[in-house]
């Protein structure tokens, strides 16, 4: 009996209650039979939202691929829109699907170096300390501001004359749309995300990793740079991709500050590829938008073949995301 | 953080250069939020100037009073800004407060179920079902909306009577209130349940497993103390949702009504029928007039209205959860 | 090993206490019994062995708070109970009987499975799903599996060892007991005597009768440990269960918690699980000491510490492991 070392796994230890190993029990094994008419009529309600909530996210799916698969062809991927008579004439929305590339390289172009800026000062510095609460609380803030109001305040941005060379200028008039302006606003959108993530990841790393880096002399931003980021390529990543998501998904401020066209327009008399830049253009967000029964175009068929297109963009960003968590917590680092 | 390392002779980026540019740039983050404040009120500020508390009332057909600020600034006299928004606010409060209270509803249930009454393989399907939902943009929320729902709606649940009963007034064609708030919920109950799942999960378990021993069951358990020390959660999740749903602006303008009109309760079930249109997409469907001075002030005005209620609604659940400490901490 | 009959008064009074040694250890302290009472309601004989004049274990305290029982009722019995987490054996074949009018001490050191067997007579071992129980407990003679849970848990009441009141006011911890036994909400002024009744044999009624609606999170340790058993009260429970309820509170708090435990045995059969020898010695009428997982000995506390039949109890009492 001597030879069971006390401290062995899974016995429960004293203040503990379960052995490390197991963990909490799911399935009700207290039936609820026992439970009175209104706690099982609330058990019912339970499952009924539960289902509810699948089947409306099986059928927005669903209905969306068969809409898609019949409406879609692969041409509409690289034929840009024309004007015709009936639907099928009018050619495909190549231009909104390079338009959303487009706006998406340069919104996580801006939003990724500042997001993982503002997350590195925020965690690995923070003086003085008002400062950094104040930071936490505008990142919040600009996360909670509604995209239609960013686009606004964009507007205002980019008319002045200081910005001029950022969209077309007609007649000493700012036009003040221009992908270079919606993707400077879409930044914003997806800056708080990416903040979020990679502080969560910078947080996670135990103290005594700064510290031995400290130990051997290095700076604190040299340590940031070569040990700290590189462990949270993961939420790095996930942040990245997340905003991402919500850039691509955006339509308030494209409307606003892209121009409702369907087709890039761009600047006349400035080199490739700044005249698209800085020109006008669309993104199937917006593309949807406008073909939709509610927008100027009212081409339902290409508006499906539309959305099934950003959905599946959305979906593959969804599971790219899931994939690097799980990736991450296989790979165990110290705290995952 | 606050270690003081010895200054890197050799580098060019020492820590107190990194540091301070980094500060420049969270400096820049906060300062261009002050800008857009302050930009969006400056902007504002004639509307609410010439209009004063008449803002907020109702007063005539803002479709009208629209149209009258467009063509002002066309001809050459003086611009009118009259603008008396209350159907739109009307609308808004309207649309927000009916898919915030279902969501909350549904988002409590879906949260309990996911955490604790669900088997395995259920809420190993919800979970990514609920994540799913939050990531659809709302561009393909309004397709769906305008396409399925709508005509649904205008074609099947409304009667021809209801529609003549008040053809007078307004046409009942699908675009409604009910499809605004029955899709809004579907969109904002996922930000919901992710943030009451998260609360119920930290709920400390010696809690949990007091009052099992004690001989309540499980759905009460989960219920009277799971759910009540979640509270702060609940506010919090609450709390963003209506700011998303006061600021979503895309979807309903693609499901809500063209029409600015106020839907009256008075009307009985068709009430949920009518058409109306909130704050928000009011502004993307006036968009092309922005670069008029007093349209623009208009605009900004509505936007001023959207920033400072998401702000008020922040503020309310900060202080709702400071109250709220006094029970749940020792 | 070092013979265990020197008492005190055998030790080397020139080393007790002398500073002159420095580097040698100090003498390990023994502690000895004051008034060895002859055993009551013994299962089992004493050895002929360790002969009739009381052998000493060295165990020594102040008096025993507690005096004899003045009856006893069989509530529970643990019949060849052994609790396996996946391979692990946490409890092997143990049988006890639980009774009321005394108090039952478990002790024995970490890890030896006293939580274990503890837990499971309110089946708590359920919760893990890992868990897997043989062997029969009977509460009242009926098998406990038979009976469903929450009724179970609602005769056999728990305390544990981390005060664990629930945000809400004093009142409400203790209504909420109430109130979640039946279908119906009842009123505040119909749970109000019932709430005073658990508080008051708690002991706590005098200290918070001025303000019931004071948050309980903000009653010091020993109030809110004495709030745990007001509340575990208030179910009516035939059983009362402590996982080292004590453990966690100052001596102060310690020794009401000791006498509240002491007065409640007439009422309810009391199980504690205890690690501190004192504190068994203090309050238990029988004492189970567990080791690994096996019940090594079970008899009346005053013959487990004055004289034990084991070796490795006698050990254990004399503190040569822990």
């Amino acid at each position: 009996m001597q030879d069971t070392p006390l401290t062995a796994p899974p016995v429960p230890t004293p203040g503990q209650a379960d052995p490390p190993g197991a963990h909490r029990r799911k399935g009700a094994l207290e039936g609820s039979a026992t439970w009175s008419l209104s706690d099982r009529v609330g058990l019912a309600i339970c499952w009924a939202f539960g289902v509810l909530f699948c089947a409306i996210a099986v059928a927005i799916v669903v209905y969306l691929m068969i809409q898609g698969v019949k409406f879609l062809r692969p041409e509409m991927l690289w034929t840009p829109a024309a004007a015709g008579f009936s639907e099928t004439e009018t050619g495909g929305f190549s231009d909104a699907f390079l338009g959303t590339m487009i706006v998406a390289t340069l919104g996580i172009a801006l939003a990724l170096p500042a997001g993982i800026a503002i997350a590195v000062w925020l965690v690995e510095y923070g003086r003085p300390a008002t400062l950094a609460r104040v930071t936490e609380s505008t990142i919040e803030a600009i996360a909670g501001i509604p995209s239609i109001v960013l686009a606004l305040f964009g507007t205002v941005i980019f008319s002045s004359s200081a910005l001029g060379f950022l969209s077309r200028t007609s007649e000493g008039v700012v036009f003040g749309r221009s992908f270079f302006a919606a993707g400077a606003m879409l930044s914003l959108v997806a800056l708080p995300l990416i903040v979020a993530s990679v502080r969560e990841g910078l947080n996670s790393i135990p103290r005594h990793v700064r510290e031995a880096s400290y130990a051997v002399g290095k700076t604190k931003a040299a340590t940031t740079r070569r040990i700290l980021l590189p462990t949270c390529r993961p939420q790095v990543a996930t942040g990245a991709m997340l905003g991402l998501g919500r850039i691509i998904g955006d339509t308030a401020i494209i409307v606003v500050l892209l121009g409702a066209t369907q087709n890039f327009a761009p600047v006349e008399g400035v080199g490739f590829p700044l005249d698209y830049l800085r020109g006008a253009g669309t993104t199937l967000t917006n593309f949807v938008y406008e073909a939709s029964p509610t927008g100027n175009l009212n081409q339902p068929q290409k508006a499906y073949a539309a959305a099934f297109v950003l959905l599946l963009m959305v979906l593959a960003l969804n599971a790219a995301v899931d994939v690097v968590h799980r990736r991450a917590r296989k790979a165990g680092t110290w705290s995952h | 953080m606050e270690e003081q390392l010895p200054q890197d002779y050799g580098p060019k980026w020492s820590d107190q250069r990194v540091e301070r540019m980094l500060g420049a740039l969270v400096c820049g983050v906060v300062a261009l939020l002050l800008a857009l404040i302050v930009t969006v009120f400056v902007r504002a500020w004639p509307s609410f100037a010439h209009n004063g508390l008449a803002w907020f009332g109702s007063g005539g057909s803002v479709e009208d009073q629209l149209n009258a600020i467009s063509l002002s600034a066309q001809a050459s006299g003086e611009y009118v800004y009259t603008f008396h928004a209350w159907p739109l606010i009307w609308s808004t409060l309207l649309i927000t407060g009916g898919a915030v209270a279902i969501a909350l509803v549904s988002a409590l249930f879906i949260s309990v179920f996911i955490v604790e009454f669900a088997p395995e393989w259920m809420s190993n399907v919800l979970q990514p079902v609920i994540r799913f939902l939050a990531s659809v943009p709302s561009v393909i929320y309004g397709l769906l909306g305008v396409l399925v729902l709508v005509p649904f709606i205008g074609n099947h649940l409304v009667s021809e009577q209801q529609k003549a009963s008040v053809a007078g007034v307004i046409s009942l064609t699908g675009y409604s209130l009910l499809a605004a708030v029955l899709v809004l919920t579907v969109m904002i109950a996922p930000l919901m349940v992710s943030i009451f799942s998260d609360g119920l999960r930290a709920v400390k378990p010696g809690w949990l497993e007091g009052s099992l021993a004690l001989g309540v069951n499980r759905w009460r358990t989960t219920w009277k103390i799971g759910v009540r020390s979640a509270r702060p959660a609940i506010v919090a999740g609450t709390v963003l949702a209506v700011a998303r749903a006061i600021g979503e602006a895309v979807m309903l303008a693609m499901i809500s009504g063209s029409v600015a009109f106020a839907p009256n309760p008075a009307d009985g079930l068709i009430f949920v029928y009518e058409p109306s249109r909130p704050l928000a997409p009011t502004i993307v469907k006036n968009i092309d007039q922005l670069s008029s001075p007093p349209f623009n002030a208009t605009l900004f005005s509505i936007a001023a209205v959207l920033l400072f209620s998401a702000a008020l609604f922040s503020l309310a659940g900060w202080t709702a959860r400071r109250a709220m400490r006094k029970y749940l901490m020792p | 090993m070092e013979p265990l009959t020197r008492s005190a008064s055998d030790m080397d009074p020139t080393r007790v206490g002398s500073n002159s040694d420095a580097l040698a250890p100090p003498p390990i302290r023994r502690l000895q019994l004051e008034d060895p009472e002859p055993a009551r309601e013994a299962t089992a004989p004493l050895a002929p062995g360790d002969g009739q004049a009381p052998q000493q274990s060295g165990f020594t305290t102040a008096k025993r708070s507690v005096g004899a029982p003045q009856f006893s009722i069989r509530r529970m019995e643990i019949d060849e109970v052994s609790v396996h987490y996946g391979a692990k054996e946490a409890v092997k074949r143990v049988s006890l009987p639980v009774r009321q009018g005394e108090v039952l001490a478990l002790i024995g050191p970490s890890g030896c499975g006293k939580t274990t067997l503890l837990r499971s007579l309110n089946r708590l071992t359920e919760l893990t799903s890992a868990a897997r129980l043989t062997g029969r407990i009977l509460l009242d003679d009926v098998d406990i599996t038979e009976i469903e849970p929450t009724l179970l848990r609602r005769r056999v009441t728990m305390v544990f060892q981390q005060p664990n009141p629930f945000p809400m006011s004093v009142f409400d911890n203790i209504a909420y007991v109430l109130r979640e036994q039946g279908s119906r909400r009842a009123r505040k002024k119909t749970l109000e005597p019932a709430v005073h009744s658990a508080l008051d044999r708690a002991g706590l009624f005098e200290e918070v009768k001025d303000n019931l609606d004071h948050p309980a999170l903000k009653l010091s340790g020993g109030q809110q440990q004495r709030l745990c058993i007001a509340r575990a009260l208030a179910a009516e429970p035939e059983v009362l269960l402590l996982d080292e309820p004590c453990s966690a509170l100052d001596p102060k708090s310690t020794q009401v918690i000791e006498d509240l435990i002491v007065k409640l045995r007439d009422d309810v059969a009391v199980v504690i699980v205890t690690h501190n020898l004192q504190q068994a010695y203090r309050i238990a009428d029988h004492v189970a000491f567990m080791y690994l997982g096996d019940l090594v000995e079970y008899n009346s506390a005053t013959a487990l510490f004055g004289s034990p039949r084991e070796q490795r109890t006698r050990e254990y009492v004399s503190g040569a492991f822990g």
